[in-house]
């Protein structure tokens, strides 16, 4: 700004006429940044023997020969690696070739009502749901037997956790495929997609091919830096792992979490080493995807120079719209099961349906469910209110510039596996003397909330008419007035949708809860998680659906609030 | 009496350059009631010019020069302190209000007390052949409706001075005509120096005012 001469007007700026004497950013750089490195720095110091409270006092790297001796630890680390790429890569790839083939067609949009609120089910719900339909003696196969297989007694698979972990990622692809899905539709407006496809049409071209060409580079690269997330979260999920993965050896995350939950507290050691694998084999997946997009676009460059059309793609166009409509589907199976189960009285094996209904299940667990809901409900909604709070006053002051910095610290606690820094900030909070406490969850909660928050809120917020504030200004109303008056209210809709964003990825949060949490603060993902290796699945559907109803409330009071504020103006029900 | 030569708006040797490329030059002086027509072909910078009046430049853009007001240097101003009233093409009325609420919104805060603020959006409604619709939902009303509300809410905010952008361009011709004749016969009877923007030659007719055009040579 430095090239502003004398009579320059003052910005309309967000506070543009006020001094600056606090800076959001400033507060959400230090309130991200800093835990990430501290956890960082807990969990690196112990690797290295560094553990004061624990008697480690000097350098060593006995902790990683340790580590090397661990059985099976190679084909854990292979089966996380292999589940992280092929459920990237899988579930990009449907997106893109759905969206190729039908964005802007009514089965897109069909499609697009129906994903939008599996984003707010948490991994746990799905997992479970997929679990209860895919078992020996799950749906799937009571519908087939004994039919088809003459069987009147489940088989006796391995599924789910199976040894190569099929399952684990085809529940991670029916999770994340949603997602990437999502931040695509929010991208799609920037790009010209109907143009192109009618451009390349009419050269000939098929309709994938054409989008591959002409829109594909656009939107990737708007949709990277959720690309990169999902690699860090499938490379390091605990959660989905433990519910769908498999057992002996279970993939390297849950070995890390059960490492770090050990009573002998010595395993601390050990579990920091293996938190530092776990760093370097999720870079090494996203290495491995920076391979991917070369070569990606090294075919894509090939395939638009050479001019062959292949107009007839309908088959790949097909294909992608099954994935998609299966992988939707199988959601909502799942949950359909989940209920089924949490009212089924007796159910045998192969009776597709249960013999009796009963709420038994549900009358047993709620009494004691009510105090865990509470604490989800309010760990939730005081992470999202303070993280909307914050998104409000961060993109007030910087709302229409694209901060370097900040954008890139923002996103760290999505890039960065969560299992590498929040066991280090719990060793350092447990070294300073913090117990497991509400407000140090809300704390570590906020780090993962914010983010989300941020993200959700932001795109409204830059598409706002700024006529309105402009109005306003001429009407002599200061900045302040302006963001609470004009546009606050005008995008009541958008803010109440990132607090239930907000507000889900908290109940959903199962790591951080289950490290910093102690197992003295509870929340229904780390209950219903809990619940997975005891194998009532009466109790289990109960919680999961539990799981699945309260990030749900949120939404649907996001959807009715504006309805019940502004009954009586029409423009702002839309 | 004789009016005095620093009442109205004087705008002076003002240059509104992007990127060291000089966009508009512009000095005049647009007396109480008077209307300045500015025309130019789209992209010549009047929109431009509009928001340096406003206080609202884009800080892409480096300008030179002063706008004074009645005398008082409107310059270096907070734009909520300039008082410069503004109607666009769109009425954008505030969805979330009632039509009485926009008016609220709009009506100076030098006027306190509650009942005589609600009395004076209901006399403004009235002056505008609007009664009754306080009440409203302005999503329910026409748009020659919205333009009236519009007007109504910038002149109870008593403004110094009035920048129209554009403001009939999305009217069909006979409301445009009698929108027109409207808003200019409130800011001549207030004594508002008016900058009108426009690329109708009939807007710019019927102003009557002196007509500037600008960016003659750009984009050609």
């Amino acid at each position: 700004m430095g090239r502003q001469t004398e009579g320059t007007p003052i910005r309309p700026q967000a506070g543009g006429s006020m001094r600056r004497r606090f800076s959001v950013s400033g507060l959400v750089l230090a309130m991200i940044g800093l835990p990430i490195l501290a956890g960082l720095a807990g969990t690196i110091g112990p690797a290295f023997g560094l553990l004061p409270a624990l008697g480690g006092d000097h350098l060593t790297l006995d902790h990683f020969t340790d580590l090397a001796t661990q059985p099976h630890l190679l084909r854990s680390s292979l089966i996380s690696f292999a589940t992280t790429i092929v459920t990237t890569g899988a579930s990009l790839a449907i997106v893109m070739l759905f969206t190729a083939g039908y964005a802007g067609t009514r089965m897109f949009s069909r499609i697009q009502h129906l994903v939008s609120p599996l984003l707010a089910i948490p991994h746990a719900a799905a997992a479970f749901g997929l679990a209860f339909l895919v078992a020996p003696s799950g749906l799937a196969m009571r519908l087939v037997s004994p039919g088809l297989t003459g069987d009147s007694s489940p088989a006796d698979w391995l599924v789910p956790q199976d040894p190569l972990g099929l399952t684990m990622m085809a529940g991670l692809i029916v999770k994340e495929m949603p997602f990437l899905f999502l931040v695509t539709l929010a991208a799609l407006p920037q790009v010209p997609v109907l143009q192109a496809r009618q451009l390349s049409v009419s050269l000939g071209y098929g309709r994938i091919r054409g989008f591959l060409i002409s829109v594909w580079p656009l939107l990737y690269r708007q949709i990277r830096l959720p690309v990169f997330a999902v690699l860090a979260y499938a490379s390091s999920v605990v959660d989905v792992a433990m519910i769908l993965g498999p057992a002996l050896p279970a993939p390297l995350a849950v070995r890390i979490t059960e490492w770090m939950a050990d009573s002998d507290l010595r395993m601390r050691f050990l579990a920091s080493t293996g938190a530092l694998l776990q760093l370097g084999l999720t870079v090494a997946a996203m290495v491995t995807w920076l391979t991917v997009e070369q070569i990606g676009s090294f075919l894509l460059r090939r395939m638009s120079l050479s001019g062959v059309r292949k107009p007839d793609d309908r088959l790949l166009r097909r294909s992608a719209c099954f994935a998609m409509v299966l992988s939707v589907a199988l959601f909502f199976l799942g949950l359909a099961v989940l209920f089924l189960w949490s009212i089924a009285g007796l159910w045998p094996f192969p009776a597709l349906l249960p013999d009796n209904l009963t709420p038994q299940a549900w009358m047993r667990a709620l009494p004691q469910a009510g105090d865990v809901i509470a604490t989800t409900v309010s760990l939730a909604s005081s992470s999202a209110a303070i993280a909307l709070l914050l998104a409000i006053g961060l993109l007030w002051q910087n709302g229409h510039r694209n901060g370097g910095a900040l954008d890139s610290v923002l996103y760290l606690p999505l890039i960065v596996p969560q299992l590498c820094f929040v066991f280090g900030l719990q060793i350092l909070s447990v070294s300073l003397g913090f117990d497991a406490s509400f407000a140090l969850l809300l704390f570590v909660h906020l780090i993962f909330v914010l983010p989300y928050v941020v993200l959700s809120l932001s795109q409204p917020w830059r598409a706002f008419d700024r006529r309105y504030e402009t109005v306003a200004a001429g009407l002599g109303k200061s900045p302040l007035q302006v963001l609470l008056h004009v546009r606050l209210p005008l995008l009541t809709r958008a803010c109440l949708t990132a607090f239930a964003v907000g507000f889900a990825v908290s109940a959903g949060l199962y790591l951080p809860t289950l490290l910093i949490g102690a197992g003295r603060i509870v929340t229904i993902t780390t209950e219903a998680v809990a619940l997975s290796s005891g194998g009532d699945r009466r109790a289990i559907g109960v919680y999961a659906l539990l799981q699945t109803l309260v990030p749900f409330g949120g939404f649907l009071i996001a959807s009715l609030v504006p309805h019940l504020l502004f009954r009586d103006r029409r423009a702002m029900r839309i | 009496m004789k009016p005095k030569t620093t009442d109205g708006l004087h705008l002076e040797a003002i240059s509104i350059a992007l990127n060291g490329q000089t966009l508009l030059s512009l000095s005049a002086h647009v007396r109480p009631g008077d209307i300045l027509t500015v025309m130019g072909p789209s992209g010549s910078g009047k929109s431009v010019l509009l928001s340096y009046l406003g206080g609202f430049l884009d800080p892409a853009f480096t300008a030179s020069g002063r706008v004074l007001i009645d005398g008082d240097d409107l310059t270096r101003v907070a734009p909520e302190k300039r008082r410069c009233g503004m109607l666009f093409q769109d009425p954008l009325l505030f969805p979330h209000l009632s039509v009485g609420g926009n008016l609220l919104f709009g009506l100076t805060p030098s006027i306190v007390k509650r009942d005589q603020r609600r009395r004076m959006v209901e006399r403004a409604l009235v002056d505008v052949e609007l009664e009754g619709f306080f009440e409203r939902d302005p999503a329910t009303l026409s748009g020659g409706e919205k333009a009236r509300v519009a007007l109504q809410r910038v002149m109870l905010s008593a403004p110094r001075l009035l920048l129209l952008d554009e403001p009939f361009s999305k009217l069909d011709s006979d409301l445009r005509q009698q929108t027109r004749a409207l808003i200019f016969s409130r800011a001549k009877a207030a004594g508002l120096p008016v900058i009108l923007v426009t690329h109708d030659q009939a807007d710019a007719d019927t102003a009557g005012g002196p007509v500037v055009v600008i960016g003659e040579d750009i984009g050609r």
